[in-house]
């Protein structure tokens, strides 16, 4: 898992109420059950902890941990 | 694969309320007997739930106003504004509407529902970022992705918040637009207008404030929150809705930007739908008159407003905000205790609104109730008893154990 992965499974924690096992390849809605209104709130926490902005129009094919990290790699490398 | 296979994880929420007896999201009034009375499963019930804030949906010259029109101008437009469904009421509802608001102009829409679909594909395109409040209602949400422009949330009425995101997003010369709620649905909190505008000088951004639950409600001239915070000229756009206080159904926005009623041209929820029927049009001007002419109404709304707050506040009920507004919510501890209480209050005799996640933010399970200025001092009390008994002392969790 690289580094920001680890870091958003950190973050994703407290919306596992699951107690899913945490992976790259964790559905973040399907795999913890959570409904699009908690993703949201779960990716502004992101945003906050990477101080990047994520516009949620630019999440509509991110599902995985993986997939997520892609989308904050990318932001923190162009601030 | 089956395409409504992905509806057994509601079916399953369903007839787990079902199975309690209950038709949690479907509750059928059989006859409506006054804005704060129905007929419910044969029983007669005193209404909280029904954002009729006026109480006017029976006042004897908004009904006369809609038969007139029924009679004289037939049952539907059949069409399109931008078509043959532009009659002259439509035109007139859009000019007294301006006038009340002291706005330059102001577009009529089908529903509330399509008035924030189409103002926000109409203001934000692809190039431009909307920056929307948490907790936007869904018709806000659904119109941002209708209009295909960059999405940035920020937290729930804190303008620091959206401070830090405006500063944060790179200037990509595309136009932005912020949007609010006067008060908001579901806990009933207003926004702290002041603090936005602060950032808004700061940064530079169009803004659109949502009246739905404010326009009638708030404001010396009723006109909503702009209205009581005196900040009606930073305001740029304002949305509303006929289906509130108006008793109605329908929608609007208005504003003073010269090219705001090219709008007409460029809002698909607009364009591609039949405008609204004579017999509510009619009904909205002559409701709106009301609004203008009769500020007790107004004033009566508040007083019940303070009195159901203040009674669930002395039965120690946690509130989902701290000052009086004519949306009061209680916040329970989980779905079925909610659906428990919600089913008791009903077969006792009120109806609120079951509010539930993910209608509701921070996964609230809400009992929302509405107040309307037609509800008596004795309808209020009332209801302040059921929530007692139910809520307080907990005799709905004990019947859903039972």
């Amino acid at each position: 898992m690289t580094d920001t992965a680890a870091q958003i499974c950190k973050l994703l924690e407290p919306f596992n109420s699951n107690g899913t096992a945490l992976s790259a390849k964790t559905d973040i809605s399907a795999d913890l059950n959570i409904d699009s209104v908690t993703v949201m709130d779960f990716v502004m926490e992101v945003e906050d902890h990477f101080d990047i902005e994520i516009p949620l129009n630019v999440l509509s094919e991110t599902r995985t941990v993986e997939d997520l990290a892609k989308v904050v790699d990318s932001r923190v490398k162009k601030g | 694969m089956d395409l409504l296979a992905k509806l057994s994880g509601i079916a399953e929420r369903h007839a787990r309320v079902r199975a309690l007896g209950l038709e949690g999201v479907g509750v059928v009034n059989d006859k409506i007997i006054s804005p704060t009375r129905a007929i419910i499963g044969g029983r007669e019930t005193i209404l909280a739930g029904t954002n009729n804030y006026m109480g006017i949906t029976f006042e004897p010259d908004c009904v006369a106003a809609g038969q007139e029109a029924l009679a004289e101008f037939g049952t539907g437009t059949t069409g399109s504004r931008i078509a043959n469904g532009s009659f002259a009421m439509h035109a007139q509802l859009e000019r007294e509407l301006a006038a009340f608001l002291g706005r330059a102009h102001c577009i009529v829409f089908t529903t509330g529902y399509q008035a924030n679909l189409g103002m926000m594909s109409g203001l934000a395109g692809p190039r431009d970022t909307i920056y929307l409040d948490a907790d936007s209602h869904s018709s806000i949400y659904d119109g941002c992705t209708l209009s295909g422009a960059k999405l940035v949330r920020f937290r729930h009425n804190d303008a620091a918040d959206l401070d830090k995101r405006l500063s944060r997003g790179e200037d990509d010369g595309g136009g932005k637009l912020v949007v609010l709620e006067g008060i908001y649905s579901m806990l009933g909190d207003r926004a702290p207008l002041a603090d936005f505008i602060a950032v808004k000088k700061k940064h530079g951004f169009q803004l659109l404030l949502d009246e739905a639950h404010s326009f009638g409600v708030l404001g010396a001239g009723g006109r909503g929150l702009a209205d009581e915070a005196g900040l009606e000229k930073e305001v740029d756009f304002i949305v509303g809705t006929f289906s509130k206080s108006v008793g109605a159904i329908g929608g609007f926005g208005a504003g003073d930007h010269p090219y705001f009623d090219y709008l007409r041209y460029a809002m698909r929820p607009y364009m591609f739908t039949a405008s609204s029927s004579p017999a509510s049009i009619a009904t909205s001007i002559a409701a709106l008159r009301k609004l203008a002419a009769e500020p007790q109404r107004r004033k009566r709304l508040m007083e019940n407003s303070a009195r159901l707050f203040a009674g669930f506040r002395a039965l120690g009920l946690d509130m989902g905000c701290d000052v009086v507004s004519p949306v009061i919510a209680v916040k329970c501890p989980d779905e079925p205790s909610t659906v428990a209480m919600w089913g008791a209050l009903l077969k006792a005799g009120v109806y609120v609104n079951l509010a539930l996640p993910p209608g509701t933010p921070n996964k609230l399970c809400l009992l929302r109730c509405s107040v309307s200025a037609a509800h008596s001092d004795e309808e209020i009390d009332r209801i302040i008893a059921l929530f007692g008994s139910v809520v307080a002392e907990g005799h709905g969790l004990r019947a859903m154990s039972a």
